[in-house]
């Protein structure tokens, strides 16, 4: 036990130092170009976190779930898009670690990615689909001698030029209906991707996202055995809405360090009673708490019930709606805190170049309700509420 | 019970093809029922048959097929079995 925790406590130490002293350094240029965070990714793979969830016995760091989320929060208090690359990958390769069963081909997979520390970009939305996750159009088909490929058009695809290998969702086969999908991982020597679109955003501008169409083959034992519904229910979607809520946390949480930094920096010693500022921040102090809690709360959920034999509860409608909501709640209540945070700092916060500037982090934050649109969640969850009984 | 089950799939699931062709262990969610008719579906199951499924009960596995709807709803109503 101690041996486990020394070494999650090392893992996070070492992301700590990576997102002071490389990923803050070159957050404003990562922004103002919309580039990669090349830098943080290298560091990041040089201290083999791309592999920290994956087990011990497959070369990983075999780290718990709530470190990966602890390193998240913390590379969002230094830039939203390095962190918002880290949480992706960190998504993709935990789904797969969690559902890889006994496939041969998927164990060999993530024992290459620990060894090349390789980078998984996902493909899950797809053009005509209106951002709905739980169909597809674009289907695995067969091309005979065991090989198979499929055509995506994706409208987004973060970091795809940058990434090693994809994470995709298919249609199993050309005549299976638009919900009876599979997830696929393909290698980068497997796929091309064409782009369709710019990149150029108000936020998250390093995940580099355009429009791609991705072309692939690949064998049939690429595909995850599992159930599609129940990788997603156990794990694609419980674990994409906890590690976006921990680095958006992460995001507020530094612009509410800067309303503080302001303030204090403004404080007049002697002075009688708190300026407005300073009452403002205390404010913005149970805002930023609200998020907290229901991040922290929503984390310890997902671990205590990820604990149970098969994983029962992540298929109930309640867990459903439980993690939903985490989204929805968090993905709005973010970017309300940076809003608070400049309303603080004032000019000196809206200006791009000071110590308390908070422009990025409200634009990062405001990617959040858009990412899995919070609209097609409450669809979701107003369905859900009709027949579940205790929420 | 196992015609009053398909009836209430063919009202409520939304299926490609008629429910009266489904054999009872055919997987609904791959016959076309999305989650939001599975929701349409329940409701109609507890109105029916007058039970209330608790949360626990409340997963896609429990609603896959007719066969796995006829279990839960005897689970909540043994006398069902017998009507």
């Amino acid at each position: 036990m101690s041996i486990a925790v020394d070494r999650d406590q090392a893992f996070l130490e070492a992301v700590v130092r990576i997102a002071d002293e490389v990923a803050a350094v070159h957050a404003d240029s990562v922004d103002r170009e919309a580039r990669f965070p090349h830098e943080t990714v290298a560091a990041l793979r040089e201290d083999r976190a791309l592999s920290a969830f994956i087990p011990v016995e497959l070369g990983g760091g075999g780290v718990a779930f709530e470190t990966i989320a602890g390193a998240c929060f913390e590379l969002g208090r230094r830039c939203g898009s390095s962190a918002m690359v880290f949480a992706m990958h960190q998504i993709q390769a935990a789904t797969i670690a969690r559902h890889c069963e006994d496939s041969a081909w998927l164990h060999e997979y993530l024992a290459a990615l620990s060894e090349e520390q390789r980078l998984i970009a996902s493909v899950t939305t797809e053009l005509g689909t209106g951002g709905d996750m739980g169909r597809s159009i674009a289907a695995l088909t067969p091309q005979g001698e065991g090989r198979c490929s499929f055509e995506k058009k994706a409208p987004v695809v973060s970091y795809g030029s940058h990434a090693d290998d994809l994470f995709v969702t298919l249609r199993r086969a050309p005549d299976a209906e638009q919900n009876d999908q599979v997830v696929a991982l393909v290698r980068k020597e497997q796929f091309t991707l064409e782009q369709t679109g710019t990149w150029d955003p108000l936020g998250m501008r390093g995940t580099c996202s355009p429009g791609y169409v991705v072309r692939a083959e690949l064998a049939p034992e690429q595909i995850v055995a599992t159930p599609f519904p129940r990788v997603m229910e156990e794990s694609f979607v419980p674990v994409t809405h906890i590690l976006w809520s921990h680095l958006w946390l992460g995001i507020a949480t530094d612009a509410f360090d800067r309303a503080r930094a302001f303030v204090r920096a403004a404080a007049k010693p002697g002075a009688d009673g708190p300026s407005p500022v300073a009452i403002r921040l205390s404010h913005l102090m149970s805002e930023l708490s609200l998020l907290r809690a229901e991040v922290e709360t929503a984390l310890s959920e997902f671990v205590e019930v990820s604990d149970q034999p098969n994983r029962e509860r992540l298929h109930t409608m309640a867990s459903m709606l439980r993690f939903n909501n985490l989204k929805i709640a968090a993905s709005e209540q973010a970017p309300r805190v940076c809003q608070g945070a400049m309303g603080v700092c004032g000019i000196m916060g809206y200006k791009n170049d000071t110590p308390f500037s908070v422009g990025r982090h409200l634009r990062d934050t405001m990617s959040a309700s858009l990412m899995i649109a919070n609209e097609r969640i409450h669809q979701t969850n107003a369905s859900l509420l009709l027949i579940t009984k205790d929420v | 019970m196992t015609d009053e089950i398909r009836q209430i799939i063919e009202r409520h699931a939304r299926l490609s093809a008629p429910a009266d062709g489904l054999a009872v262990d055919a997987d609904l969610y791959e016959a076309g029922m999305t989650s939001h008719a599975s929701v349409s579906v329940m409701l109609a199951l507890e109105d029916h048959f007058d039970i209330e499924f608790p949360d626990r009960m409340l997963t896609r596995g429990v609603f896959e097929s007719i066969a796995a709807i006829e279990a839960a709803v005897i689970q909540l109503r043994p006398e069902a079995a017998l009507q």
